[in-house]
């Protein structure tokens, strides 16, 4: 038994990266790969929160079959913003963009990003394209979905053009980012880190990048053809000129199925690093881990098809395609079973974070498994384009994407703000977010089998029970995020001052300060060994990462 | 066994020869995935509980045992994973090649989607709007098309979907058990009224079913293809003389402008026809324009022209669908409608434009209906003036 660890003391000497400059200058102007996560952190959140708001106003409606906020337009506009806004504005830059952007070069032990300036570029181009959207939306917004599915989306009357050229933008800042990360993966690791050593989160944005840098150009092409159809009647998708409009739904999936990675796979990232540091042990297979990693990356990418097993493709088509998806549950399945068997036997401490990785657990196994099942073509043609597809990718997105971000804003929370947050409200919040997700989600499975096809403004009076309950839900839901998010805020202030290493974790990023001096580490550390070793003690950690 | 599954999923009835099927593999698949998540998360929240550090210490109390998971029980489970997902695979894509290679002896029905309603033409030439009407017990094939953007057609009853894309041919087939009625809705979004584009599947005794092809008269002007022509004012020949208002109240109705327009005074998508011949109406620009003939003709030929305010420009021009005859009968119609005041009636889209679905028609099964009754009913009362 190694003695109880001695918290290491902070330098007080040495200002950490939130005092080493100041004024808003020193911020907008910043290279440091921290605060550019900081100002991702504050759009993201914004983002969360509108497309959180057209999501409420969307489930209002949806209180009654007919008429009972705003009318039929409103609400096609309504949930097409709210797909944008999660999608391009929230899932797909959150994790990467603020915890990667934030952990990764501590955990290869670098002082920043390969390119830091490219990092800041990559900021405000976001930001760019997010007003290019907005204005978009005030101008009147669209009613394609986000699906942007021709020849709707060249023949609407709304203004597609400004949405389709946010996206665009917002691709170009995808890119640089994913550049960044695979260049300083590459070239950034500390001395003594081999890939064999490589952070299971690193594995993740190092595997979401390469699905962003390969997939996101499709999609920028692809929705600059739909402006171009839109704006200048090209005709490019519209069979009355003699485009082909199937051909868009396979360029537009070949990007948007594996979007669906682009927003799980740092999530998985978030989990894989939450489980081994609360256990206390490596975890049950760290290869496993690493491979279905890649694994999905890879075979993601020949999956598009099972979003079309209606739409008119070849029956061989729609068998391959069917048999391939099976391929990526095997590997979420792999990473499922061992993240479940490193508890076993840990030393857990349960707290938020951990109560996060719970509610991942669940909501990610049961959406994953009614993936396979509507990759299961017969079933499929039942519940394609009712509220079964529309329950199942939510439980991906927000209960497994959103849990995994909440997870990690607790678990990372002392290392970038230093402070701790309360883990009663924690712990509370969670439950609600869990709560408020069933009772919302679990009554749109029902409704999707009783046959209910989504982007429904009316419906079939049969309908209504099961809708209210799922807006009780979202409400719920929204509360708890509230909390959680009020909560955060207070430990900003008033929370418990954390020391460096609050979670006793041998992760690399948290050898140094909490929060992190500007420059990470006051020597380039020399990380030779596991960041999962809980076989030696924390000062022995330490002194080995200082080895020369 | 099988009812109390459906039931507890939510499933609707198994109207179709193949619906059974599905569902039995449904419940395989669903209770498998259920129990499978739920498997997990009871053996990750007993580790959770079993090996917490007690109390709010935060010191670790056991030393990483350095357990590997044995590759055996890895590759075990692998293995029984994968051949689960295979066999699903197997069996669901037996099952959808049923669904998508129809038998040789269908009955044949063309459908053509658009926004927002279907069209349903049979081989003898007549022709339906909204109710598609089946021979029970005999394999039946949908044709189908769409003429503006991709509709899908979804029966849930049926356990079966088929995307309907505009300048391709797609097909689905099914075979109804029993006689009833079944509710079609439209799967693929459309636009505005996406989630009214309904109708049913009118399922009759095969022997009801030759009676009704029979004995309603097909319509002529309802029936075949429709001449792209625009000048062929000979195509348009009722086969019984019509008013012009009734004429226009079809033509309206057939090609969808009762979708947006209404005759009754209450607001819709676009404005009402009630009382608005002769009268002003205010533009976008905020110019003004008196509603004669010429506007109106223009206005379904080239609506983005003029927009009236306050309503978006969405209505699709007719130019080269609307006939000149069917152009004049509905200036009639609107003329017809002159007096009826612009009332406050209900916002848009708060009636359905179908009939709810229901019992099936008990009257219908034995009568046959007659051909013509086929148009979406009329909001509002009509005052026709001969
Ligand atoms: C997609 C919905 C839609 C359909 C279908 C539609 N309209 Fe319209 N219509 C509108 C809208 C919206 C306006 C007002 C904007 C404008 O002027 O274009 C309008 C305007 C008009 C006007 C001018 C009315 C006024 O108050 O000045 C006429 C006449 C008209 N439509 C006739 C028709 C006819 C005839 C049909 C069927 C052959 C039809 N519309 C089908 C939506 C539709
Ligand atoms: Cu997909
Ligand atoms: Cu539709």
């Amino acid at each position: 038994m190694t003695p109880p660890a001695v918290q290491p003391q902070q330098h007080p000497e040495v200002p950490d990266y939130l005092h080493a400059d100041r004024g808003i200058w020193s911020w907008l102007n910043t290279r440091d790969h921290k605060r550019i996560a900081l100002m991702f952190y504050v759009g993201v959140l914004f983002f969360l929160g509108l497309g959180g708001l057209f999501a409420l106003a969307l489930r209002t409606e949806l209180l009654t079959p007919d008429r009972t906020i705003m009318d039929a337009m409103t609400y096609n506009r309504m949930f097409t913003l709210h797909g944008v806004t999660m999608v391009w504005l929230f899932l797909i830059p959150s994790i990467p963009t603020v915890f990667g952007n934030f952990i990764l070069p501590m955990q290869l032990g670098a002082k920043d990003l390969a390119f830091p300036k490219l990092n800041l570029a990559s900021f405000y181009v976001y930001v760019v394209g997010a007003i290019v959207m907005l204005g978009g939306m005030i101008a009147g917004g669209t009613d394609t979905g986000w699906t942007f599915y021709a020849p709707y989306s060249s023949q609407t009357p709304t203004r597609v053009v400004p949405v389709v050229i946010g996206v665009f933008i917002l691709g170009i800042s995808t890119i640089f980012t994913a550049i960044n990360f695979i260049v300083t993966t590459h070239t950034l690791r500390a001395k003594g880190m081999t890939w064999g050593k490589l952070p299971l989160f690193v594995w993740a944005i190092y595997g979401v990048s390469i699905i962003m840098l390969l997939a996101t150009p499709v999609l920028g092409l692809t929705l600059l053809l739909i402006g171009l159809d839109h704006g200048l009647r090209l005709g490019l998708f519209n069979p009355a000129v003699g485009g082909d409009p199937v051909l868009f739904q396979h360029l537009f999936w070949f990007y948007s199925h594996p979007a669906v990675y682009i927003m799980i796979l740092p999530a998985m990232g978030v989990i894989s690093e939450v489980v081994p540091t609360f256990s206390q042990r490596r975890p049950s297979s760290y290869w496993a881990i690493a491979i279905s990693t890649i694994g999905i990356a890879f075979v993601g990418f020949f999956t598009w098809g099972h979003h079309m097993f209606v739409a008119g493709i070849s029956e061989l088509d729609a068998g391959i395609f069917g048999l391939l998806s099976m391929f990526v549950a095997i590997f979420s399945a792999i990473k499922v079973f061992t993240w479940v068997a490193t508890l076993y036997k840990g030393s857990i401490h349960f707290n938020t974070p951990m109560l996060y990785f719970f509610v991942f657990l669940f909501l990610f196994t049961f959406g994953g498994m009614t993936g396979v099942a509507v990759a299961t073509q017969s079933l499929d043609v039942h519940w394609t384009d009712t509220y079964f597809v529309v329950a199942h990718f939510h439980f991906i997105m927000v209960g497994g994407s959103l849990a995994a971000f909440l997870a990690a804003a607790h678990y990372w929370f002392p290392k970038m703000f230093g402070r701790l947050y309360s883990e009663r409200v924690g712990l509370l919040s969670a439950t609600g977010v869990f709560l408020g997700f069933n009772l919302t989600f679990v009554p749109q499975f029902l409704l999707g089998n009783m046959g209910m096809p989504r982007r429904y403004y009316s419906y079939p009076p049969r309908f209504q029970w099961l809708n209210d309950l799922s807006t009780g839900g979202a409400y719920l839901l929204a509360a708890a995020i509230l909390v959680t998010v009020l909560n955060l805020l207070i430990a900003l202030k008033w929370g418990k001052k954390a020391g460096p290493n609050p979670w006793r974790s041998r992760s690399f990023e948290w050898l140094t300060d909490s929060p992190p001096p500007k420059h990470n580490f006051e020597e380039p550390p020399h990380l030779g060994y596991s960041p999962y070793d809980y076989t030696i003690s924390e000062e022995e950690a330490r002194a080995r990462a200082q080895a020369r | 066994m099988n009812d109390f599954l459906r039931t507890i999923l939510f499933l609707p009835p198994q109207a179709s020869t193949i619906a059974w099927q599905i569902d039995t593999l449904h419940y395989f698949v669903i209770l498998t995935t259920m129990g499978g998540a739920t498997f997990i998360t009871i053996v990750g929240g007993i580790f959770l509980i079993k090996y917490r550090r007690p109390g709010k210490n935060a010191e670790p109390t056991r030393q990483d045992p350095a357990v590997k998971t044995p590759v055996w029980l890895e590759a075990s489970v692998v293995t029984f994973l994968l051949t689960l997902f295979c066999v699903w695979w197997g069996v669901g894509f037996s099952q959808y090649m049923k669904i998508r290679i129809a038998p040789k002896n269908t009955y044949d029905i063309y459908v053509t989607a658009k926004q927002w309603m279907w069209k349903f033409s049979y081989p003898d030439g007549s022709h339906t709007i909204t109710k598609l009407y089946v021979p029970a017990r005999k394999p039946v094939k949908l044709i189908m098309t769409a003429r503006d953007v991709i509709h899908s057609f979804y029966v849930p009853d049926f356990r079966l979907k088929q995307d309907v894309v505009p300048g391709r041919y797609t097909t689905l087939w099914f075979e109804v058990k029993e006689p009833g009625t079944h509710q079609i809705l439209c799967a693929e979004y459309c636009g505005t009224g996406h989630s009214q584009m309904r109708g049913e599947v009118i399922a009759l005794e095969p022997e009801d079913f030759a009676r009704w092809l029979a004995g309603g008269q097909p319509n002529a002007h309802l029936a075949g293809p429709r001449p792209q022509d625009p000048s062929n004012v000979d195509a348009f020949a009722p086969d019984q003389t019509l008013s012009m208002v009734r004429v226009g109240e079809e033509a309206a109705a057939t090609d969808g402008c009762l979708r947006c327009h209404t005759l009754d005074g209450s607001p819709h998508i676009g404005p009402t026809w009630a009382g608005l011949y002769g009268q002003k109406v205010t533009l976008k620009d905020g110019s003004t324009v008196i509603a004669d003939d010429a506007y109106l003709t223009e206005s379904m030929m080239d609506p983005l022209v003029k927009i009236v305010r306050g309503f978006e420009p969405v209505m699709p021009s007719y130019h080269g669908i609307l006939r000149p005859g069917e152009t004049a009968a509905i200036l009639e119609l609107i003329k017809s409608i002159r007096d009826v005041p612009i009332g406050q009636a209900p916002g848009p889209l708060h009636r359905q434009p179908y009939p709810p679905v229901g019992a099936p028609p008990a009257a219908e099964k034995g009568l046959p209906p007659p051909g013509i009754e086929v148009m979406p009913p009329v909001q509002g009362t009509i005052e026709v003036k001969p």
